[in-house]
């Protein structure tokens, strides 16, 4: 039975490899002292000198940052309310409403992109970070939506009653009980929100304006007209506070109190499977 | 009978989305269509005449190589994903909750960097003397650098790496909430493992792969940051096309017409899906 | 029983084309432990949530304490509920929990903690205040939610199944407990559950539902030993049901004829004509075999015998096919598996059900 998962994991393991080896690459070269990516000329941490004096690098990262969470919180905001409602009130545009504001991840970017440039000028909005941020926000709703209504779903009714029962109003309930509850699936749909409106390129090149610059428009135009290995640099941080982050939620993942209504859930909120399993 | 009373103000919640989805998603979309039947203007901008000539347009060899040269690569990048995503949801499916776990972060870590920077170590890999070419060299399997940089297959590794993980995340949604006593049931009736796996294990996974098929062939045809980074301009996707004529040839009925056809051929891959797997939600979506 | 406190008058919900309750009016004393007794889809429940204002009728009204609450939102309501899974809130410790709804009352804090000790000690979890309700047994949990239910002294306690998830010596216990608990707190208790054994321990009084309606309501005694229909003998305490016809009457006893043999029953106030068919009601434990062939009898044949909890369970087959069920205390009876028998009655413990009011 043993050897029968050798090869499966062998596989398994391969693939994981090739999927970091980019990535250390990029980190490896980020202290290499030569400019030329193919030759190792010793270490050196002058590349994250460069970029710690780059300030139109650190404007790109603000703008980001700042477009991230706006993008992330409006989510949050519009997605929630939206998918709690929709179990309230029975309205017979909610299938189509719901198809419709899913659309934004069915689609491919470059499409969405195309649209939202040019419906924003057809709107005369000025492009810069309104129409990032209204871009990302729309983008972002699906991933709150989605994660809110199934935790929703999941979620046992009678413990809104037992709260009705117990003399609460309907506003009580929404923010004593349902909110409450609802708080894993909203932090996860945000986090979700902020890593693709920190990471998505397609859409921003079309409705930022000319003088916004967000960190993957950066990267990107750099990448095109020949490489300064501070990128390599910049990657390399952010990996290191992708890490952090990862391994914040997974000690406070630890720490916070059990939870057992997850299990109903139906699995795999993109950044609580990895702690998920290993909390039991 | 009693009218059941209105819980008054609820309906207040639903209006941001309502908004929203109606505004910033039905809205654009809309002047997309209209956009695509619209004639470009002589200097600037757009005249509001009706024509089918964005349409037409497509037609031209030119742009119609490019609709069948994209396709092309979507369905190379779709059918490697598949070779590799497949396999690899589930096995992972198949390992104890520990290492799932595991397997999962492991994952999700490079999902949460910038896919543009993971895409500049594939640039590393591919230049000319680089590392691959040392790699090869070194071993002795090729005398001269292979400047895989540039190319068309660098282009089709730069997408499977970058779609790979919703392939997987999809069939390992799949094969996880598969009962494997099933498979075990189907052995014990004399099937051969091979034979458990095509009549049980692959039909019950199967809306994980399709779902992952549609959630890498569809950004595949529009991700053209990719083949500008790893393919030069030797390699010219759909989506290079829509955000050249919008950004350079300044020809928007013409980019909303291809648009619209992009978008149709994305409604009706979801539209068959859903007639397959008689599901509405994709599988592994989150 | 004294005053009525909650008194339903036709209360009529219907889900689309299925009618969950038809009609359904009774009132409730002061006081009292009255359980509604029913199979699942019988609308027990539903009775359950529109008294507690979580449904609203479609017909009919709810009087609580003499005032019309039919529309009244379940906040407004004197009522509380325990829920069938208890439904304590995941994210609130217990001593939260069961304070929840004096701080919604804006209760000053000294009296809310006195009020949470004063309900744990209720129900005996003094000290698992802290806890959070994931670290909590069944028992225990069952025991917060009723502590949060009763710490506002409501006029009506619900009680959904409380017990239904708990094994079967936990809710023995639970059930003494719930008992002594109500009378202690003279609180009114509407009690749901599809187990007759539970019912017949706990109730003052037990209403039989079936398909939205009451079947029969009455003391535990009432509807153990006079059942009106074939429906609640068979429910309550499993009865042999049997159809046959009337022969003769004579003081308040009739005899009927029955699979080809001779049965008797009380009349119980009903008036019989000779030959008008009747259905009678006989627990298994009054059924008795004699081997006097002119006795009052029906021939039948052994088919089975079992033991099983401490009574010996005898399965026989009567002439035109029926089958009937003797018990006995004991292990063994002198009558074997096969063997041709005449089984007999006291008429005293047998009694006609469905009668047509009518009559």
């Amino acid at each position: 039975m043993k050897n029968r998962t050798v090869l499966p994991n062998l596989f398994l393991g391969l693939i994981v490899v090739i999927l970091y080896l980019p990535i250390a690459l990029v980190i490896l070269y980020s202290f290499n002292e030569s400019k030329i990516s193919s030759v190792w000329a010793g270490f050196s941490l002058k590349w994250y000198e460069t970029l710690f004096r780059d300030k139109a690098m650190f404007e790109a990262l603000w703008n980001s940052v700042v477009l991230a969470l706006s993008a992330s919180c409006g989510a949050a905001v519009v997605g929630t309310l939206g998918a709690y409602g929709f179990t309230k009130v029975r309205l017979r545009s909610k299938n189509a409403v719901e198809y419709i504001s899913m659309l934004p991840i069915m689609i491919p970017e470059i499409i969405l992109g195309m649209v939202f440039m040019a419906f924003f000028s057809l709107l005369g909005l000025p492009f810069g970070m309104t129409t990032l941020i209204l871009a990302h926000t729309t983008f972002c709703i699906p991933y709150v939506y989605m994660l809110v209504k199934a935790r929703l779903v999941g979620m046992d009714p009678s413990l809104a009653e037992a709260a009705r029962d117990l003399g609460a109003g309907e506003a009580r309930v929404f923010f004593d009980i349902t909110l409450p509850l609802l708080a894993p699936a909203i932090l996860s749909g945000m986090l979700l929100s902020f890593a693709m409106s920190l990471d998505d390129v397609i859409i921003s090149i079309f409705v930022t304006g000319v003088n916004v610059n967000t960190l993957p428009i950066k990267v990107y135009t750099q990448i095109k007209t020949g490489v300064t290995p501070e990128i390599n640099a910049l990657c390399t941080l952010m990996l290191g506070a992708t890490l952090l982050l990862v391994a914040l939620s997974n000690v406070l993942g630890k720490v916070g109190k059990p939870r057992p209504e997850r299990r109903h859930i139906k699995n795999k909120p993109v950044i609580e499977c990895g702690k998920k399993e290993e909390n039991r | 009978m009693r009218a059941r009373k209105r819980r008054g103000g609820v309906w207040v919640t639903l209006l941001p989305l309502y908004l929203f989805t109606l505004v910033f998603v039905a809205g654009p979309l809309v002047y997309m269509l209209v956009l695509s039947f619209q004639t470009r203007a002589e200097v600037w901008g757009v005249v509001n005449e009706f024509t089918l000539s964005n349409y037409a347009n497509i037609f031209q060899p030119v742009y119609l190589n490019t609709f069948l040269e994209s396709f092309k690569l979507a369905l190379t990048s779709t059918v490697l994903i598949c070779a590799i995503g497949y396999p690899f949801g589930y096995f992972m499916a198949k390992l104890s909750p520990v290492w799932k776990g595991r397997v999962m972060l492991l994952l999700m870590i490079p999902f949460w960097t910038s896919s543009l920077i993971r895409l500049y170590g594939w640039i590393i890999i591919f230049r000319a003397n680089g590392t691959l070419d040392k790699l090869l060299m070194g071993v002795g399997l090729t005398e001269a650098p292979l400047k895989l940089l540039y190319t068309y297959p660098a282009v089709v590794v730069g997408m499977v790496y970058a779609l790979l993980q919703f392939m997987i995340l999809a069939v390992y949604s799949s094969a996880e909430k598969l009962d494997w006593s099933l498979v075990e049931a189907a052995r014990d009736l004399g099937a051969t493992p091979i034979r458990a796996f095509l009549t049980v294990t692959l039909p019950l996974t199967l809306p994980g792969l399709l779902s992952g098929v549609i959630l890498t062939f569809i950004p595949s045809m529009g991700l053209f940051f990719i083949a500008d980074i790893l393919g030069g301009n030797k390699v010219v996707l759909v989506g290079s096309l829509i955000q050249d004529q919008l950004m350079k040839a300044h020809n928007w009925p013409f980019a909303a017409a291809l648009s619209v056809v992009l978008m149709a051929l994305t409604s009706l891959m979801i539209s068959l899906y859903k007639r397959v797997t008689h599901t509405t939600e994709l599988e592994g979506l989150l | 029983m004294g005053e009525t406190i909650l008194e339903l008058q036709g209360i009529a919900k219907h889900f689309g084309e299925t009618d969950v309750l038809n009609g359904v009016s009774i009132a409730i004393g002061k006081g009292e432990f009255i359980t509604l007794l029913g199979p699942s889809g019988c609308g027990k429940t539903t009775t359950l949530r529109i008294i507690a204002g979580l449904e609203t009728p479609d017909e009919g009204r709810v009087l609580l304490n003499g005032k019309d609450v039919t529309d009244a939102e379940p906040n407004q309501r004197d009522v509380n509920t325990v829920f069938q899974n208890y439904a304590l809130f995941p994210h609130m410790t217990v001593a939260a929990n069961i304070g929840y709804s004096l701080r919604l009352k804006k209760k000053p804090k000294e009296e809310i903690k006195k009020a949470v000790e004063d309900a744990l000690a209720l129900v005996q979890l003094t000290g698992y205040d802290k806890r959070m309700p994931a670290e909590l047994s069944g028992g225990q949990r069952q025991r917060v939610a009723i502590a949060r239910a009763v710490v506002n002294r409501p006029s009506v306690l619900l009680l959904d199944e409380p017990l239904g998830a708990l094994d079967l010596q936990l809710r023995r216990q639970m059930q003494l407990e719930l008992k002594a608990l109500q009378k202690r707190l003279g609180i009114t208790f509407v009690y749901i559950t599809h187990d007759q054994e539970e019912a017949l321990n706990m109730s003052d009084r037990i209403a039989v539902m079936r398909d939205g309606r009451f079947e029969q309501v009455g003391t535990p005694a009432e509807v153990y030993d006079s059942p009106r229909t074939s429906y609640v003998a068979r429910f309550v305490g499993t009865a042999n049901v049997l159809s046959g016809t009337v022969r003769a009457v004579k003081d308040d006893v009739l005899s009927a004829e029955c699979a080809g043999g001779c049965a008797g029953a009380l009349c119980r106030g009903y008036a019989f004509a000779p030959g008008t068919p009747v259905t009678l009601a006989v627990r298994s434990e009054h059924v008795e075999f004699t081997r006097d062939p002119d006795a009052c009898g029906i021939p039948a044949v052994i088919q089975e015998k079992t033991f099983a909890g401490g009574m010996l369970r005898i399965a026989l087959t009567l002439a035109d096919g029926a089958s009937l069920i003797a018990s006995r205390h004991g292990i063994d009876l002198d009558v074997q598996t096969g063997e041709a028998v005449r089984v007999t009655w006291r008429p005293e413990n047998a009694m006609p059900v469905d009668v047509e009011e009518t009559a």
